[in-house]
């Protein structure tokens, strides 16, 4: 019915309660809607470790709109910002209620020295933090992996990361809009060899929302409601070395969970719009496959033939994504759920894709390397 | 209707700003010490990692040997039966060159990152560790891979008492 987000910045002067209240509001007021017309909310957020509250939801949730509601936090890693408008559906879909309002938080900038470190309580302690590892290890172990298994070079999977960070230039929340080359991606920083700076999204303070309603309530509130067909997530063990990390069979089982709902057949051919989870460059090409757009090891050959770009044949994160408009974990995910919904309703401007778009995927990714979440929605 | 950019909310902090102190801030550090158990299975594993030895569980169900050893399989769902070592040699699953620390400061020295597939547990089952011994020019996905036992004075029951994997010597066997 509608979405709303806030900037998003690496850091904001905003609270999470403040962030979550200014992207719920505006997602309200694009539905015309009041507080009054919600009767459930969603929330979700990712570790708390980031802002040192504890109990997140409850600290959310008066800016959430949750108060004297129904009201659940939701949770699982990356893959939250997806999963809470999943969440919210089947508060809808069940019959429980004819409203839900889904809100999405981040706040990564109290933590000190680096968010980064926040992410250590992830690993096993007797197996891995002894090692010194940092969070970023097992995204070059996958990413190396992926590149050896497919033949893909580090300049192929560059060119995801200029097309974002230039796609976000047209995003007015944007953190890293930018028109860069393939070559500056590559000349980056290395951080861990095979990411450099530029294969990575940054840290970052946001909050985006959406309000989902019945189909009976959808009637009264709008002419113009896009639909989520289709909805599905996975999880594979934790136990991430002993996995093939060059391919993410989880994410199939996602995707094919949400399109046989949708009654999609043929993905490649029946997608319009896609936004997929890209905290990193690789990850976009990466989750093309499991999201069968492409076959595996071909979505560097899409990107190269200039199919994801905003004006090509699938369009891929013409928001930006996370690589350009930033990644405050939980609130990157619905930040993608909101581009689709304004993509199909044909209100997202200079991003507007070229073809029309009916039917469009949103995805996000998370915990270690091993869920996803999907999201499929069609305009009414 | 189409999003416009005064409808976004949101007050930027500069890092300028920031550290000149234009905003209040608290700080805020808490010093919280765990003491973990490691578990039946993995308190096995360290155990024979301080004899210098690398021990797996077997699953009978499916058949598997598993590393990192647990006492349930999760694909069976059944309790797993029998230990089992197995060798102390692999191969790289993947590697990466890791220019950060933990806390995300940047090493003096880049460190090489792998998951080494270990030798006789079943196919595709490793674990993380630092590899060294070879440069970033010569590493390579499927090189053959030893462990470097710290000397057993020095070893107390740890995954960092194999000190780094390095690469077999051509024709070197264990």
């Amino acid at each position: 019915m509608g979405a709303g987000m806030t900037l998003f910045r690496r850091r904001l002067l905003e609270t999470g309660k403040e962030l979550s209240f200014e992207a719920a509001r505006q997602a309200l007021e694009s539905a015309n809607l009041s507080a009054k017309d919600v009767r459930s909310v969603v929330m979700g957020t990712a570790p708390e470790a980031f802002d040192g509250v504890h109990m997140k939801g409850e600290y959310l949730l008066d800016g959430a709109g949750g108060a004297n509601k129904p009201y659940t936090r939701v949770y699982v890693g990356g893959g939250t910002g997806v999963f809470v408008p999943i969440a919210a559906w089947w508060h809808v879909a069940s019959g429980l209620f004819d409203t839900c309002l889904a809100v999405s938080e981040e706040k990564m900038s109290p933590v000190h020295p680096h968010p980064q470190y926040a992410f250590n309580g992830i690993f096993d302690y007797a197996l891995e933090r002894p090692l010194g590892v940092n969070l970023v290890w097992i995204f070059a172990l996958e990413m190396r992996r992926y590149m050896h298994k497919y033949g893909i070079t580090e300049e192929e999977i560059a060119q995801v990361a200029v097309k974002n960070k230039a796609n976000a230039l047209d995003h007015p929340c944007a953190q890293l809009g930018a028109r860069i080359t393939v070559d500056d991606v590559m000349k980056s920083e290395p951080m861990v060899w095979p990411v450099k700076r530029l294969d990575i999204s940054p840290p970052s303070d946001g909050a985006a929302a959406v309000v989902l309603a019945s189909e009976e309530a959808a009637k009264k509130i709008t002419k113009d409601p896009v639909w989520i067909d289709g909805v599905g997530w996975s999880i594979d063990s934790t136990y991430w070395t002993d996995r093939e990390l060059a391919y993410p069979q989880y994410l199939e089982s996602a995707a094919k969970m949400a399109y046989r709902m949708a009654g999609i057949r043929n993905a490649r051919k029946e997608v319009d719009v896609v936004e997929a989870y890209d905290p990193f460059d690789y990850k976009e090409l990466h989750h093309l496959e499991g999201l069968q757009l492409a076959r595996k090891g071909e979505a560097a050959r899409l990107t190269t033939q200039g199919v994801t770009q905003r004006n090509g044949e699938m369009p891929v994160n013409p928001s930006g994504g996370l690589l350009g408009v930033g990644n405050p974990i939980a609130a990157a995910g619905t930040m993608k759920v909101c581009e689709i919904f304004w993509q199909l309703r044909g209100e997202a401007g200079r991003r507007q894709v070229k073809r029309d778009a009916r039917t469009g995927v949103a995805q996000a990714w998370g915990d270690l390397m091993q869920f996803s979440s999907v999201l499929v929605a069609r305009s009414g | 209707m189409e999003m416009e950019s005064k409808e976004h909310t949101g007050v930027e902090m500069t890092s300028e700003d920031f550290r000149a102190g234009k905003y209040f801030v608290f700080p805020y550090s808490a010093r919280f010490r765990y003491s973990w158990d490691t578990g039946e299975a993995v308190s096995r594993f360290l155990a024979e990692l301080k004899n210098g030895k690398i021990i797996a569980r077997k699953c009978k169900s499916c058949g598997r040997t598993l590393i990192p050893p647990r006492m349930f399989c999760e694909r069976d769902f059944v309790p797993t039966d029998e230990w089992v070592y197995v060798k102390d040699t692999g191969t790289v699953k993947t590697y990466s060159i890791s220019y950060l620390a933990a806390d995300a400061s940047r090493l003096r020295e880049p460190i090489v990152v792998a998951v080494v597939d270990i030798d006789g547990a079943s196919d595709g089952m490793g674990m993380l560790h630092i590899l060294k011994g070879v440069s970033k020019d010569q590493i390579r996905i499927g090189m053959r891979v030893k462990a470097v036992w710290k000397p057993k004075a020095k070893r107390r029951g740890a995954i960092t008492d194999i000190d780094h994997f390095e690469p077999l010597r051509r024709g070197e066997v264990r």
